[in-house]
This record gives structure tokens, C-alpha cells and sequence, in this order.
């Protein structure tokens, strides 16, 4: 007998459990979403003149959602040019705008941009070159990095007297193996790693007019 | 201590005696408790006289004095019992004895074993054949089970599929406790030890009434060893030791039993791998670290018993790196190139992505015996189950210690029935259940959106189920089930998504906030569910060898969380998935046979199945959406009717006391019933073949030689098309396409020594893929990425004690 009166305690109390447990009505939190790009801009300034040529991607309700990505590119290249290029990362859905680019150059060890021509299109001469390092960057304890590996927040793109409508790739990638041949150079065959940004933009070569 | 206090009483008597009058006399009969029929035979002994009883089961006493004594009452049949009794206050007495010891001790009678239905098609597998699986998984172990398969995510993450169907179709009873580990995904395997479980018992369907009715699949049903009532200390040790992986487990239990009935029973395991390899290549981060306690105590005797039980599985297991891929470019990539893009060298480190899962579980049961009547039982578990994926997440990589899934899922059940078994010819039983169930998805820390939404989940549920004998060779079974489900969640949806699905026009009365921040809404879907499931069949046995069982069950299943809710990306899984709200139950009506012949030369089953599903819930790629990151293969969950037809088949044959041979084949046609489009995912038919030499006198020896034959899957949905980067534009993603057939051949021998009295030692060596050769299985999620396991030695020492 003592043992069903035992039982019926620990009965109890698993009741207990039950009805202390089923009255939580609070809402969850809706929290944010963290890692979430929604707009990128590539910004190609002409060096030593003004013209730009500027590359958007926005993608309102981020990867998640079921609306596409917009794209589109304004203003078209010149030929023979050298342009300067920044990149600008954002998660526009955070209020303040939350700017990636922050926390890319905080790790910029473990990231590295690349900027080419697909393969099976006609890259009219086109090269593209970094113009900044590792070391340019902070960690997060403050510090700058020791190591000189290209990053590609800034770059040059350059044109040569080929015209033609052609596309540009834009790839960021994190955790690659930043010394494997070529990357340094932003060849991307070797580089591995996981993407974060892998977006084609239509560019066009023109030749300068002059007015 | 019975001893003692027999003493006790026994001298009490004598002296209380010499001054007594000793004329009084004590009659009744000898019963038993269980169907209440009069026992003869039956001896009552008391002051070294013994007095046998009649062919009424009754008996007479005289010459007995006005004290107490004791009468030890035995019948051959039972366990002796010690009856105190004043004979200064009673002349009449009947002693109820507890029969059928054999539902306690589990004497096995001629080497059957207690089935769990009557009618439907069913297998267990034993002690042996568990700790052949000590390192690996019940997954693992259930595939020798013909027509049980298993979907695979590597080598470590094994779920179970029975007949064709898998996930939330398949009910898992451990220790009596419906499982509940959010089976409802595709990398979510059981969360179990199988060195917990003494016996697995599949049956394939839905016709084990009592334990659930939705198991349109099956029902996986593990049961600890018996604990026989007697003063007892035993225990086992099993070490195992492999050359793939580099790893192995460590296994160990000790019982303690006492003849009143109490025992106590501890148990631990422990297994860890490192990266496991292909023929050709370290499938790198596939190592795995397991972790398994369990601890029971009670008290079982014929009249009533007491059970608690804790158990507690933790679990860290690595996901193959190079299945973490960027988008669809990456997935094309990997198919095409035949090899994985991330080859390190062998390591025990488990980086991301990973999964860390713990499981809880603990219950407490009792059940009384009532005379003449039957047996109540009541239960009441409580399951705390905690998921952790963790990705190569932008900020942090493959070291980040913040998880991209964190789900808690909190479950406590109560069940209570009556089981009347008093009569000869027929039993019954009937039963209820009330289960909550709380699950929350913590976004705080993992700052990625839920995949699975908050909820609470509320079950109610009855059974009535019936055993009859018809006559000496035919037993007929059926039963009737109904369940209540209600869920009930809070989910976010994006604007974009809740409008994409057309959801405004149809559930617009459950949004409860339209101004979450970011355009989401806050929506509060309360669903009901009503499942009817019902089931009857017979067994025939005739002509002494053969027997005939012919079951129909009807089964429904209500929705799981992954089919209502799913929304987003599932990093790592790389594909967006998509349930759907209008999702409704799915109703299955399942008819198999089985017929088998079974004698000491040879036997055989043949075990055909049709199952039809009505609004079968499916999840399938359907095509890819473009993100800034490149296209992701978008997985989206839809009904259709379905149905399986299939058939297992086995053979035994004894061709000599030396030599015997195990052949078994299984096959499953799974179709769309209105356009005849295959299912996905429905195992590929395979043909075992096992040649088995037997030597008792060389220390029980046993070597076989096994070869698997794994046809390819000819019957596969189509593939889709989506938008490649790389090239520019759509292309055909092949991630339907089965690989091809393979042939494995596999070896196992085994040999026990006694070591003193009551020790054995057995010995036993196992050789996977003794070809070492390369193969892709088509249910294992990451052949799109690497080979599977290539040769393993498996090295087992196990020490009963």
C-alpha cells in the first residue's frame, strides 16, 4: 500500500508539471535575423575623373523570402579605363541599417571578395586587382591584422578598348583557404570556403564619347 | 528475511501453543490468482507437517491451535507464498497463488516469444544481434530486419524506415515511452542507445493499437531485458573496437534482483568515433561522441509493481564538411566531380556543421492484478528532448560556438489501462492517454529565423483492442483507436511568404499581430485533429509448420510541425523548406499477409503488403529560389494519394548441423495512385544472402559470410531545373537521380568461452565491406557529396558476469 501511496505523490506532482507548464499565452519574441544581407552596392569610380558606375542588389525580404532579388546596374564603363571600386554590404531590414561590412572587416582573415567575369562569357580585357589588406583592418579586439592577404572591400577594376555588354561576378566568401594558389590574386578555383554574396551583374563597355 | 520471520512465527506458535486448546480446524482451497482456477497438488506446509491438496484445489486442516502460524503454501506451477494466519479469529481460508511465472521470468517457452499482435507481420531481434550494433545504431541494427531500411545522413544519423515509410509514420516505443525527439525531421535520427534496449520488435503497420495509432509505417518497440524475481547480482560488459572511424564503445549494466521482487538496474554507454572513411577518402568531420545512462528500480511481483526509469542520451555528431555547400552551383559541383571538395586528414575534432541532441527521458509505472479480472497499468513519463545544429556560420565559421537550430521540446504523458486476460479463450484490453507537449525555438541564440515554430501540442487519446481464440489453431485480433490532436503555435511569417501562399484569403482570421517588426505578422494556428485507426486479422496455424496472418489496419495521422510550419532556409541542409497550413491528416489502409513455414530442416515467409494513402504528405524539391548567395534548391511538403505495394520474403535452411543459409529479399513500389509518379526516397529493392558454419564443440563457434545486394532505385520522381550561375542559366539539377546497384560482402564469426561458473566471455570479430568497395546508397543524404563506408573491423569482447 505504501507503495501506491508513493506512486500517487510522484503522480501529483507530474500533474503538476502538466498544468504549471500549459499556461504561458506571452507572444515569442519575433528576435532579429542575424547574417542577413539584403543590399550590396558596388560602387566603380573612374580614377581621377568622376564618372561612376554603380552595381545594386536588393532583396527585400532576404534569402528566406519568396520575393526575388532586384538587380540593376547604372551608368556603363569606359573603355581603357582604370576605376577604383568599393563594396558596401547592408541588412537594411535592422533599424539602424546594420552595415555587414563591419563585421567582414573584423574577421577580414576569414574573408576575401572576388570580382571576375564568368567563365563562359567574353571578359573584353577586363582585370580586376585588390587594393587592400588584411592589416588595413581591425579585429575585434582593436587591433590592426598582422597578416597582408588581400580582402577586396576596395579594388580596381580596369577596361581596355573592347566594347561589348558582358557580366560581372561578385563573390564573397568566408572560412577559404586565403594562401591556396591564385586566390591572392582573386583567382577563385582554389579557394573553397562558403559564400556569402554570389550575385551576376550585366556590365557594358563602351567607348568614350566625347561631348 | 522470509526466512526469518517464518522463524519468527513459527516459534510464536509453539509457544503461544503449549497453552492453548488445540481443537480448531482451517479449510478453503488453493487458487490461482490469475484465472481463478482451483489448484491441485498444491502443498501447505506448517510445523513440519504438509497437507496436499485435492483435485478441487481444497484442504483441510485439524488439530490446529487458537494462535498464529504460518503456512507455506507451494504448487509446482508457482512461487511458494508464506501465509500468516490468527487461528483464534478465522476457521476458512483460500490462498491465491500467482501462476504463469513466466510473464515475470520470462521463461521462454519452447523459444517463443511474447509477439505483440496476433495478425500483423512482425520480427524482433535479440541480445546477439543488439550487441553486434553495441557502436553503431538501432537504425543500424533494425536493417536486418527484412523490409526494414533506413535513411541515412552519413553513417551516424540513421533513421529507420519499415515498409517504405519513415519519420513521423514510425512510432518508437523505448522502455514502454512513446519517443518523442522531433522525429519529424530528415537529420533527426532516434534519440537512443541501443545497448539500453534487451529485445527491438518491428511491426510493420499500424495494428499495435495500444501503443499509438498513427504509426502508418510501423511501430519500433524496445524492451529492457527481464529482471527475474530472485536474490540475484548479474552484469555484462561490452567492448567494441573498429578500424573505420577509429573509435569504438564501451558498454556496461549490473542488476541487482531480490526474490520479494525489487531489483535495481544501472547501465551506461559510451562511443566515440572519429572521421570515418570511404574507400578512397577520410570522410572528413564525420566522427561522432555518444553518451547513454540509464537507471531503473522497483519492484515486480505477480499482484502488483512498481517501476521508475531515468535515461539520458547526449549525443555530438559531425555532418561530412563538404556537404556544407554555398547554393545550387555547389550542389551541381559536388554531383558532378564524384569526389568531396573538403579532404582533411583523419581527426576525433567534430567542427561545424554539427548536431548536439540530448534526451531525457523518465517514467515511473505501476500496475496491479486483480483477481480474476486482469491487470491495471498506469504510467507517466516525462521527455525533455534539446536539439542544437550548429553551422559555418558567416561571423565565427566552423568554430562558432552559436547554434543555427536550438528547439526544446518538453513532452509529459499519462497513460493508463485494464487489461482483461482472466479468461482462457480471449483478452482484452482498453486504455486511455493524455499527453502535452511544449515546444520552444529559441531565435535569441541563434539570430536565425525558426524553422519550427513555438508550440504547444495537447493529445488525448482511447483504445479498446481484443485478442480471441477461435480455436486451438485460429486466433483472431482487432481493436479500435481514437486520438485527439490539438496544436497549437505562434509563428512568424514574412509578409512576402504569407502572401505568396495565398494564406490571407484562407486564414486571415489568425493573425494576432500585423505590426512585427521587419513586415512579419504574428500568426496563432489552432488546429484539431480527429484520427479514427482501427485494426483486425486473424492467425492460422496448420499442419503443425505453417502459419497464416492476414491483418487490415486503417491509420491516421495528423500533420507534425515540420509539415505545417516549415519555413526558410535549413542551412544545413542547404534547401529552403516549405510546409503548408491546409495541410491535412493522412489516412492509410494497409492489408498484409504473411505466411510462413517453420521447422528444424528449414523455413521460409513470404510477406506481401499493399498500403494506400489517402493524402500521403510528401516533401520533395519542387525547384530553387535566388538569393543573394546564389539559388537554393526550395523543398516544399504537398498530399497526394499514395500507395506501396511490396514484399518481403525470407528463407532459412539447416542444410546440416554445421552449415545453414539466410537468404532475404524485400521490395517496395511506392507511386503517386493518380499519375503513377514515384515517391521519393522509397528504399531500393535488396537481396541478402548468408552462408552460416556452426561448431558447438569449438567454443560455440559461428562464422558467417554475408553478401548485400542493393539494386538501383529505377523508379524516382523527376528531377527539376533551376538557374545556375556558373553558367548562366538553367540547367538540369540531378538530385533525384539514384546511383547505381552495389555489392557488399560481409563477414562475422563469434565464439563464447566459459570462464569459471557463471561467467561467460564471448569473442566476436566483423568485417564490413571486405571488398572495400565504393558505393553511394540513394538513402543516405549526403551521396550527393561522398562515397560511403568503406572496410571496417569490428572487434567485440563482451563478459557476462
Amino acid at each position: 500500500m505504501m507503495n501506491l501511496r508513493k506512486f500517487l505523490a510522484m503522480f501529483f506532482v507530474g500533474a503538476l508539471f502538466l498544468t504549471s507548464c500549459s499556461d504561458d499565452d506571452d507572444n515569442p519574441d519575433p528576435g532579429t535575423e542575424e547574417e542577413l544581407i539584403t543590399t550590396m552596392k558596388v560602387t566603380l569610380t573612374e580614377t581621377g575623373g568622376t564618372d561612376t558606375v554603380t552595381l545594386n542588389f536588393f532583396d527585400e525580404d532576404g534569402e528566406n523570402g519568396s520575393i526575388p532579388p532586384e538587380d540593376n546596374v547604372e551608368g556603363t564603363l569606359k573603355t581603357n579605363t582604370t576605376y577604383s571600386g568599393t563594396i558596401v554590404l547592408e541588412n537594411e531590414s535592422e533599424d539602424p541599417v546594420e552595415v555587414v561590412n563591419e563585421e567582414i572587416e573584423r574577421e577580414a582573415d576569414e574573408h576575401q571578395f572576388f570580382y571576375f567575369v564568368p567563365e563562359n562569357e567574353d571578359d573584353l580585357g577586363i582585370t580586376t586587382a585588390y587594393t587592400d589588406k588584411e592589416s588595413d583592418y581591425r579585429n575585434s579586439d582593436g587591433d590592426l591584422f598582422p597578416s597582408e592577404n588581400p580582402v577586396g572591400i576596395t579594388f580596381t577594376l580596369t577596361t581596355t578598348d573592347q566594347t561589348g555588354d558582358t557580366k560581372l561576378r561578385v563573390v564573397l566568401r568566408h572560412e577559404l583557404i586565403k594562401d591556396a594558389a591564385g586566390v591572392a590574386d582573386g583567382d577563385i578555383t582554389n579557394a573553397e570556403g562558403s559564400p556569402d554574396v554570389d550575385w551576376v551583374f550585366d556590365i557594358t563597355v563602351e567607348d568614350v564619347v566625347v561631348q | 528475511m522470509k526466512r526469518f520471520t517464518f522463524t519468527l512465527v513459527f516459534l510464536l506458535g509453539v509457544f503461544i501453543s503449549s497453552a492453548q486448546d488445540c481443537n480448531r480446524s482451517l479449510t478453503g482451497q488453493v487458487i490461482d490468482f490469475h484465472d481463478g482456477v482451483p489448484l491441485e497438488g498444491a502443498t501447505i506446509t506448517f510445523n513440519n507437517i504438509k497437507i496436499v491438496t485435492d483435485s478441487n484445489g481444497t484442504y483441510t486442516i485439524n488439530g490446529l491451535c487458537a494462535v498464529s502460524y504460518a503456512f507455506t503454501v507451494s504448487h509446482v506451477d508457482c512461487n511458494s507464498q508464506v501465509f500468516t494466519i490468527d487461528m483464534s479469529k478465522v476457521t476458512t481460508k483460500d490462498f491465491y497463488l500467482e501462476h504463469h511465472l513466466n510473464e515475470l521470468d520470462e521463461v521462454k517457452v519452447a523459444g517463443k516469444i511474447k509477439q505483440e499482435t496476433s495478425s500483423s507481420q512482425e520480427q524482433t531481434i535479440t541480445t546477439d544481434i543488439i550487441e553486434k550494433y553495441s557502436s553503431a545504431t538501432l537504425g543500424d541494427a533494425l536493417r536486418e530486419i527484412p523490409g526494414v531500411s533506413s535513411l541515412n545522413t552519413g553513417s551516424t544519423i540513421v533513421k529507420p524506415i519499415i515498409q517504405g515509410l519513415s519519420g513521423s509514420r514510425i512510432l518508437i516505443m523505448n522502455n514502454n515511452v512513446r519517443m518523442q525527439d522531433m522525429e519529424w525531421g530528415d537529420e533527426h535520427a532516434p534519440n537512443i542507445d541501443i545497448n539500453t534496449a534487451g529485445s527491438v520488435t518491428v511491426v510493420k503497420g499500424a495494428s499495435a493499437l495500444q501503443y499509438g495509432g498513427d504509426a502508418i509505417g510501423g511501430i519500433i518497440i524496445m524492451k529492457p531485458s527481464r529482471i527475474p524475481a530472485k536474490d540475484t547480482l548479474f552484469g555484462k560488459t561490452l567492448l567494441t573496437g573498429a578500424t573505420n572511424g577509429r573509435g569504438g564503445s564501451i558498454s556496461s549494466e549490473i542488476v541487482k534482483g531480490y526474490e520479494n521482487g525489487w531489483f535495481l538496474k544501472a547501465q551506461g554507454a559510451l562511443k566515440r568515433f572519429g572521421d570515418f572513411e570511404a574507400p578512397d577518402y577520410v570522410l572528413s568531420n564525420t566522427g561522432v561522441f555518444e553518451k547513454g545512462a540509464s537507471v531503473a528500480f522497483g519492484i515486480n511481483t505477480f499482484e502488483y509493481g512498481l517501476d521508475a526509469f531515468y535515461s539520458f542520451y547526449d549525443a555530438e555528431i559531425g555532418i561530412l564538411s563538404s556537404s556544407h555547400i554555398g547554393n545550387v552551383d555547389d550542389l551541381i559541383q559536388s554531383i558532378n566531380s564524384g569526389q568531396p571538395d573538403i579532404i582533411r586528414d583523419f581527426t576525433y575534432e567534430i567542427i561545424n556543421p554539427r548536431q548536439e541532441v540530448t534526451h531525457h527521458l523518465g517514467k515511473v509505472t505501476y500496475y496491479k492484478r486483480f483477481e480474476e479480472l486482469g491487470k491495471w497499468t498506469t504510467q507517466y513519463d516525462f521527455q525533455l528532448n534539446q536539439r542544437f545544429e550548429f553551422d559555418v556560420r558567416r561571423e565565427g565559421g566552423s568554430e562558432s560556438n552559436r547554434p543555427s537550430v536550438d528547439l526544446e521540446l518538453t513532452t509529459h504523458t499519462l497513460a493508463s489501462d485494464f487489461e482483461f486476460d482472466a479468461k482462457p479463450n480471449y483478452s482484452l484490453k482498453a486504455g486511455i492517454l493524455l499527453r502535452y507537449q511544449d515546444n520552444v525555438a529559441d531565435i535569441a541564440s541563434t539570430g536565425v529565423r525558426r524553422l519550427i515554430p513555438d508550440y504547444n501540442k495537447y493529445d488525448a487519446g482511447a483504445f479498446f483492442t481484443g485478442e480471441f481464440d477461435i480455436n486451438e489453431s485460429l486466433i483472431m485480433d482487432a481493436g479500435i483507436r481514437y486520438d485527439f490532436n490539438r496544436i497549437d503555435a505562434k509563428k512568424f511569417y514574412q509578409e512576402s511568404r504569407w502572401d505568396e501562399r495565398g494564406y490571407e484569403t484562407d486564414f486571415s482570421d489568425i493573425v494576432i499581430d500585423r505590426e512585427v517588426r521587419n513586415s512579419q505578422l504574428l500568426v496563432n494556428p489552432v488546429f484539431d485533429y480527429h484520427n479514427i485507426s482501427s485494426t483486425v486479422g486473424i492467425q492460422y496455424s496448420f499442419k503443425e509448420e505453417y502459419q497464416l496472418r492476414t491483418n487490415y489496419a486503417l491509420a491516421q495521422r495528423a500533420p507534425n510541425p515540420a509539415e505545417l510550419f516549415s519555413d526558410g532556409l535549413h542551412h544545413s541542409a542547404a534547401r529552403i523548406e516549405i510546409g503548408d497550413l491546409r495541410i491535412d491528416q493522412e489516412t492509410s489502409h494497409k492489408l498484409s499477409v504473411s505466411l510462413q513455414k517453420n521447422n528444424e530442416k528449414w523455413g521460409w515467409e513470404i510477406a506481401p503488403y499493399a498500403n494506400f494513402i489517402k493524402d500521403y504528405i510528401l516533401l520533395e524539391p519542387t525547384g530553387a529560389n535566388l538569393t543573394i548567395r546564389g539559388a537554393f534548391p526550395v523543398w516544399e511538403y504537398r498530399q497526394t494519394d499514395a500507395r506501396l505495394l511490396g514484399i518481403d520474403a525470407k528463407m532459412y535452411v539447416n542444410w546440416s548441423r554445421h552449415w545453414q543459409t539466410d537468404h532475404n529479399f524485400s521490395l517496395v513500389k511506392g507511386k503517386e495512385t493518380d499519375n503513377d509518379v514515384p515517391l521519393i526516397n522509397m528504399p531500393a529493392p535488396n537481396f541478402t544472402n548468408k552462408l552460416t558454419f556452426l561448431k558447438e564443440d569449438w567454443f560455440n563457434l559461428q562464422a558467417s559470410l554475408e553478401s548485400q545486394y542493393t539494386f538501383r532505385q529505377n523508379e524516382f520522381p523527376p528531377n527539376i531545373d533551376v538557374f545556375s550561375q556558373d553558367v548562366r542559366e538553367d540547367v538540369e539539377l540531378e538530385i533525384n537521380t539514384p546511383p547505381d546497384a552495389y555489392h557488399l560482402i560481409n563477414f562475422d564469426t563469434n565464439m563464447k568461452f566459459r570462464l569459471g561458473k557463471k561467467n561467460d566471455l564471448k569473442v566476436g570479430l566483423t568485417i564490413n565491406n571486405v571488398l572495400n568497395t565504393n558505393y553511394r546508397n540513394y538513402l543516405n543524404r549526403l551521396r550527393y557529396f561522398a562515397d560511403d563506408l568503406g572496410r571496417n573491423f569490428l572487434l567485440r569482447i563482451s563478459i557476462n558476469y
